[in-house]
């Protein structure tokens, strides 16, 4: 596979996700808890926008045909998104947003920090610049899963319905595709298998601490390799692509 | 000792430091409900764009303030004795923080 070829399809990868959750984030936007939490949760949309765009800016560049990382964001059908199902999967409670966040924080900073190291400069300098937010995201999204788990019967039964209800989607973090093989290979990025050991260690110091069993078993979900989602996504990019699809072009 | 809450949790105030070696300084207040929750939400309104190198936070109960009624005793100063005031001396030129 043409090495170019193959970032463009992992800098998508890396993009769709954040650009999902980013999305999922701003929705919480007058709805979190209180007003600290409201603050809290749109920072981290913008963040994860924030590195969206950076990715997909430079996906449209390796692509080379001209498309931008407004294109990209804004005008590809469902099936060409390659996020992971987890960031598209709703709000469905204050549980559902934290855990979601903790799952991926967790592998943000493992991936991010690995990234690092990549022989390609622009990633390598892209994941420096992530994974600040990543472990700021992660001290936030994992203190709440203890509390929430220390809490009061009703915010520990709801983190552990989140949990077993959301743990469905951690194999897609752990699975690589044609590209990543490719990549890894090269040195340009982390073989995400590689990441699991750790991720669960994490995930299991959290989960001690908040009184929570670690759900065993998973069923695998593909996403990101054959761009199948969950009824989720098409809803969620309704409303997300509605005003460049109504108004093609719109700039601000 | 009263402790002030309602359902946002406890009111904390927040203290920012602008640059190292400065003084910290009253940013403002939040609510959280725990010294980490704080902290991260100071970071999230006071500090998330460079504001500060460092933050303090504190239980807004947990500082002892003046009454209203007590600023006479506490704030008047003494005007019949002006020795207490540095109005005698010369500002050496050149001095900023005096």
């Amino acid at each position: 596979m043409d090495t170019n070829q193959a970032l463009f399809q992992y800098c998508l990868r890396l993009g769709d996700t954040n650009l999902i959750l980013g999305h999922r984030l701003a929705e919480m936007c007058s709805r979190a808890p209180f007003l600290e939490e409201d603050v809290a949760l749109t920072n981290f949309a913008l963040d994860h926008t924030g590195q969206a765009e950076a990715l997909l800016q430079y996906a449209g560049q390796l692509e080379g045909k001209g498309r931008t990382e407004d294109d990209l964001a804004y005008l590809r059908p469902e099936w060409e998104y390659r996020n992971m199902l987890l960031v598209e999967q709703p709000n469905t409670d204050f549980a559902y947003v934290i855990v979601r966040q903790w799952m991926l924080d967790t592998y943000q900073c493992l991936l991010y920090d690995q990234l690092r190291q990549s022989k390609d400069a622009v990633l390598a300098g892209m994941a420096t610049r992530f994974l600040k937010e990543a472990i700021y995201h992660y001290r936030h999204s994992s203190s709440w899963v203890e509390r929430l788990g220390q809490g009061t019967d009703e915010s520990q039964r709801r983190i552990r319905q989140a949990l077993d209800d959301l743990w469905k989607f951690t194999p897609e973090m752990f699975a690589a595709d044609t590209s990543e093989i490719a990549l890894a290979a090269l040195g340009i990025v982390p073989e995400s298998a590689d990441l699991l050991p750790q991720w669960t260690v994490n995930m299991a110091r959290v989960c001690d601490k908040a009184g929570l069993q670690m759900p065993s078993g998973d069923h695998a979900s593909a996403g990101i390799k054959s761009g199948r989602h969950t009824e989720h996504l098409g809803h969620l990019l309704a409303e997300m692509q509605y005003l460049q699809r109504a108004y093609p072009g719109a700039k601000w | 000792m009263e402790h002030i809450t309602d359902s946002q949790g406890p009111l904390w105030e927040v203290f920012t430091q602008k640059k190292s070696g400065q003084p910290y300084q009253h940013a403002g207040s939040l609510h959280a409900f725990d010294k980490e929750m704080a902290l991260e939400n100071a970071r999230d309104l006071f500090s998330r764009r460079g504001e500060a190198t460092g933050l303090w936070v504190v239980p807004a109960s947990e500082i002892v303030a003046v009454k209203p009624g007590d600023a006479a005793p506490f704030f008047d100063p003494a005007d019949d004795k002006i020795y207490r005031h540095p109005t005698f001396y010369e500002v050496p030129e050149g001095v900023k923080n005096l």
